[in-house]
């Protein structure tokens, strides 16, 4: 089973607990690791450095540094729902059965056809799919290069865990929890505040956890103090304004689906952070340097062999090669070297005698080459062979034949939520890397993340980051998207010398590391090549978040019915007794229809509207909104919303009214009641209701606070059955109320108060959305449940049916009664939908009024709302909603007349019938048009609304 | 995320406010003898500075109340709330030193409803 048993792993030292062996799968293969290990340490241990295929050219890649910043080491973890795709190693505690799979490649790791890209790879420079893909359409390529293209496949299952979020408010917030993160909050905590510390890997300590300094006792100070809350495994991932801080926290890692309990694995917590002061001690990351094939795998972060040497007690080569710009990488030098492994040179691009540290390693035997760099690379699937070169260009070494190779350019302090922040940073030359500079209020930064010290470097002797032009072979500045210098060569030659342009046109810097390892590269590589200062250059921008973030935690609990939580209505649990087809509407959830055993809704919805107009239905109306307005100027106040006279709405009566907003746009329409003297209840439509009232609320306190009225939303506390069919009354009488319903003294359009069963408080409103005799019966809701059951028993002596907002919607068409938001658009005013005339009756001011004069409200030809019919169609074939009106006898594409807002065929009148917005429709009564919908043309006539009698005759029975 | 005063529950996150717009925009007495142009103005035109903004909020998910807020449109810092009605504060108070002060063309507070 144990392939290579371990075959790196030093016998003794590490942080791992070697009492505790994991075995794990990669591709397939199985091997063995210790808790504490990281995959990609474990992996390294047992010798693999070849873990997965770059994005575009495929070629082969190993592990790169040893945290957030690695771009190669990405692989599929996990199975079904629980797998997740570009996972960095590096980041991946390890866990007993993980199943990692490299990613990119077919049919092998080691060997990949697509491979071929990489052969070819001169045909396929940047910018390659802005011109090689355009003749004659995208279209014809997209399936291949899709198929191609891209890193990971999704998940096919749903994610089975859980995500949660939390809000969390502290004096001082730590970012980073090495030496300076845990200084800075032992510091803050003594003066008794409280602070919140936040770490990216699952054990405090930083850099010290492998660069031999010992931390223990500021650790464990950390740790007791009662000030400071620990967050590891926490990464802060980005800054928001008001100095919020969303913190990405790992709690269970994404393993095995054995491994935990299926209930109770939280996976993911989101913490939302506010804090007073931020303190970032994020500390700073290590650059590639840049030379011809320096992408193979075995080429390592020099800081990444230190980590796996010292943390994981893996020794990533037994021949290493060192190259480097900066003092940095010789403390490793002596550390392989004592560990057994032998470094055959230091390639350092400095001036021999500019550093005291690089002397030091030539007097203990190492071999250092001083201004000198890779001049090249070999070894396929690992390097084999390096060859040096001076930086003039002369070979001083054609063959150092090693097994690993360790590279450090300058160190980049991680100022990211720093720049988030809005801090400015300033590019230093002697440590070649941009540091803040100007610190954001209420922030501070410490340690490597305002620069990192390299010790011996002066003015005379800068920095090297790569040999520019160097023609020998490619070199990668990112490695992940396969971006080389020539890259760059071209996206200069084609004038996107912009560093933001540069990233777009070249993809550097936009891998899932974001540029860690590319972006200063990248820009000192334009920078010399439009020969500019590097601070000209400028970086590009750092947006949120520092590294990728799962969506499940940003969605938080909120999937599925959480999503959106459905309001329901009182009378819910006797809606679903009496077998309610539920749809969501706006935020409710209503019956479309009470479907029958075996009866489809289309069929329901037939059966539900003629049993209306043949006896009495019952309809849940208790979503429909209701506002009360009481006080001495409560008249005024809804006068200078509706287009319709409230002021002479006398008590007892009720009126129906139009609302516009500002722009003369109809917005919302109701029934308004006068209860009392000065005392109203307004109805809106079901999904407006609720910004119906905070659009009364604004008016009142921004506008018309002289007015002395108050308003109160009242929508749920009233449960509402409303009967409506010819026997309404007669129910109604049954079931035994206080009222007078009287046809004469409780006409149309007025409303009662009373009580039922003695003293249960009732409001009826003679009314009608069906055009029958109808009664909305409103009760306290917590009494709709009895009455609704009450109802359905006294009306059965009349066959009450109980009616959905489907079939509703079917009696109010033939009707011709408006919806508004349905036949009406953000278009409409008055005089499109016939209130033009009526308008002209009411003197006073109101909401919109002045903006029916401008221009475009009176044009002749707006869109009108005009009743549609489909004579010629039967039953069974279709007419939607939305679809467009072209003159009869043409053919899409053609100019669109309006469309189609409502559509149904009625079973009251044996035809298709339908309302719609027809441009200058009021002037083409009688006419002729075609409905298209879906590349199909129906034949329909524009007729005057109603459909179903036209006298409205059987309101008033 | 945005904490906002509110001048009757004090500091709260962006999540409980609705925004309203810019602030102090009066409404014209009597629309139906002004110009097109003037009702225009009225409905469209706004100010966009970059700096000082005086806006209004509602704190929808709280007590509901409309007040006014004086925030920074390019740090978002938020200077001050007021209740409306109160009349507009001299935006110098608030100025960084290092910026001018962009002030709103509009002449305002001539009849102001919110006074009223």
């Amino acid at each position: 089973m144990n392939r290579l048993n371990q075959c790196a792993r030093l016998p003794q030292g590490g942080l791992i607990d070697r009492n505790q062996t994991i075995t794990f799968q990669f591709d397939g293969k199985c091997y063995q690791g210790y808790k504490g290990d990281t995959l990609a340490s474990a992996l390294l241990a047992n010798g693999v450095h070849l873990v997965g295929r770059s994005m575009k050219l495929h070629r082969p890649r190993g592990v790169l540094s040893a945290g957030a910043e690695e771009c190669n080491a990405l692989m599929h973890i996990g199975e079904g729902g629980r797998s997740e795709p570009n996972v960095r190693a590096t980041l991946q505690p390890l866990c007993e059965g993980i199943k990692a799979v490299s990613q990119n490649n077919w049919p092998a790791l080691g060997f990949d056809i697509h491979a071929i890209l990489d052969w070819t790879a001169g045909l396929w420079p940047a910018g390659f799919y802005n011109k090689t893909f355009i003749w004659p359409s995208w279209r014809w390529y997209e399936g291949v290069v899709r198929a191609v293209a891209g890193l990971g496949r999704l998940p096919d299952e749903d994610d089975p865990d859980h995500y949660t979020q939390q809000t969390y408010h502290c004096d001082v917030l730590v970012c980073g929890g090495g030496r300076a993160g845990m200084q800075v909050a032992m510091d803050t905590a003594q003066s008794g505040k409280k602070v919140l510390l936040v770490e990216q890997d699952g054990e405090l300590g930083g850099s010290a956890l492998w660069d031999g300094s010992d931390i223990t006792p500021l650790r464990q100070a950390v740790k007791q103090s009662h000030n400071i809350k620990v967050l590891c495994n926490a990464t802060a991932v980005a800054y928001f304004d008001h100095h919020w801080v969303t913190v990405s926290e790992r709690l269970t890692p994404s393993c095995t689906n054995d491994a935990r309990s299926e209930a109770l694995s939280v996976r993911e917590r989101l913490w939302k952070i506010k804090a007073n002061h931020i303190a970032l001690a994020t500390g700073a990351i290590e650059q590639p340097i840049v030379f011809p094939n320096n992408d193979r795998p075995g080429i390592m972060l020099a800081s990444a062999v230190r980590q796996y040497l010292n943390r994981y007690a893996v020794l990533v080569g037994r021949k290493i090669a060192l190259v480097t710009n900066n003092d940095s990488i010789y403390d490793l030098a002596y550390e392989l070297r004592k560990a057994g492994a032998v470094v055959l040179c230091i390639i350092d691009s400095r001036t021999a005698g500019s550093s005291l540290a690089a002397e030091k390693a030539v007097q203990q035997g190492f071999t250092v080459y001083y201004r000198a760099l890779p001049r090249n690379t070999r070894g396929r699937l690992r390097i084999n062979s390096l060859s040096v070169e001076s930086l003039d260009g002369q070979l001083i070494e054609a063959r150092v034949p090693c097994d690993a190779l360790a590279m450090s350019g300058a160190w980049q302090p991680a100022v990211h939520l720093f720049s988030q922040a809005r801090g400015s940073l300033r590019y230093d030359e002697s440590t070649a890397a941009f540091v803040p500079d100007r610190i954001p209020d209420n922030m501070s930064v410490t340690g490597d993340a305002l620069g990192f010290d390299y010790g011996q470097l002066t003015e005379e002797h800068p920095v090297f980051r790569y040999i520019p032009k160097h023609q020998l072979g490619r070199q990668w500045v990112d490695f992940q998207h396969d971006v080389t210098l020539k890259d760059i060569d071209i996206a200069v030659q084609e004038e996107f010398v912009s560093i933001e342009h540069l990233k777009r046109y070249t993809t550097a810097g936009m891998s899932v590391d974001q540029g860690k390892t590319s972006n200063i590269n990248a820009l000192t590589a334009l920078a010399e090549r439009l020969q500019k200062p590097i601070p000209e250059i400028g970086t590009t921008t750092f947006r949120p978040f520092y590294m990728p973030v799962t969506l499940g935690s940003l969605n938080g609990g909120r999937k599925g019915e959480r999503y959106a939580l459905a309001r329901t209505s009182p009378l819910h649990n006797q809606l679903e007794k009496a077998g309610a087809e539920f749809w969501d509407y706006g935020h409710w959830r209503r019956p479309a229809a009470f479907p029958r055993a075996g009866e489809s809704v289309e069929n329901a919805m037939q059966r539900e509207a003629l049993a209306v107009r043949q006896s009495v239905g019952i309809y849940d109306g208790s979503p429909l909104g209701k506002i009360e307005v009481r006080g001495p100027d409560a008249a005024e106040f809804l006068n200078r919303f509706y287009i319709n006279n409230i002021l002479t709405l006398k008590v007892g009566k009720a009126r129906y009214g139009i609302m516009l907003n500002e722009k003369g746009i109809v917005i919302d329409d109701g029934i308004v009641c006068c209860l009392e003297p000065g005392f109203y209840l307004v109805h809106t439509t079901s999904g407006n209701a609720d910004t119906i009232y905070a659009w009364m609320e604004e008016w009142q306190q921004c506008e018309w606070p002289n007015l002395d009225v108050v308003i109160c939303a009242v929508t749920t506390q009233w449960a509402n059955c409303t009967l409506q069919g010819p026997n309404a009354r007669r129910v109604l009488e049954k079931l035994g109320t206080t009222l007078d319903l009287d046809n004469v003294r409780f006409p149309h359009m007025s409303i009662q108060s009373g009580f039922v069963n003695g003293d249960i408080p009732v409001r009826v409103m003679r009314a009608s959305f069906t055009g029958e005799l109808g009664y909305e019966v409103n009760i306290p809701a917590n009494y709709g449940d009895a009455l609704w059951q009450n109802l359905l028993e006294v009306g059965a002596e009349w066959d009450i049916t109980p009616y959905g907002v489907e079939s509703l919607m079917i009696l109010r068409t033939e009707k011709g009664y408006l919806h508004v938001g349905a036949d009406t658009d953000g278009t409409t005013v008055p005089d499109d939908i016939g209130w033009g005339g009526p308008i002209k009756n009411k003197k006073a001011d109101f909401i919109g009024r002045r903006s029916l004069a401008l221009q475009d409200n009176t044009k002749s030809d707006r869109f009108h709302f005009v009743g549609i019919e489909c004579p010629s169609l039967t039953r069974s074939e279709s007419v939607l909603s939305g679809s467009h009106i072209i003159g009869i006898g043409e053919q899409a594409p053609a100019a669109s007349q309006g469309y189609l807002t409502s559509a149904f065929y009625s079973p009251n009148i044996n035809q298709w019938i339908g309302l719609g917005l027809v441009r200058g429709g009021r002037e083409r009564i009688g006419e002729t048009v075609g409905l298209f919908h879906n590349g199909s043309v129906q034949p329909a006539k524009i007729v005057e609304p109603p459909f179903f009698d036209k006298e409205g005759g059987r309101l008033h029975v | 995320m945005l904490q906002i005063h509110c001048p009757y529950c004090g500091l709260r996150d962006e999540t409980e406010f609705t925004f309203g717009g810019q602030a102090h925009i009066v409404r014209p007495t009597n629309p139906s003898v002004v110009s097109d142009r003037e009702w225009v103005e009225y409905l469209y035109i706004r100010d966009n500075p970059k700096g000082l903004h005086l806006e209004r909020w509602q704190h929808r998910f709280g007590c509901r109340q409309w007040f006014n807020v004086v925030r920074d449109t390019a740090t978002h810092q938020i200077h001050a709330s007021y209740s409306m009605g109160e009349p507009r504060p001299s935006l110098e108070q608030f100025c960084p030193a290092d910026t001018q002060p962009l002030v709103p063309s509009k002449k305002v507070d001539e009849v102001s409803h919110e006074q009223a």
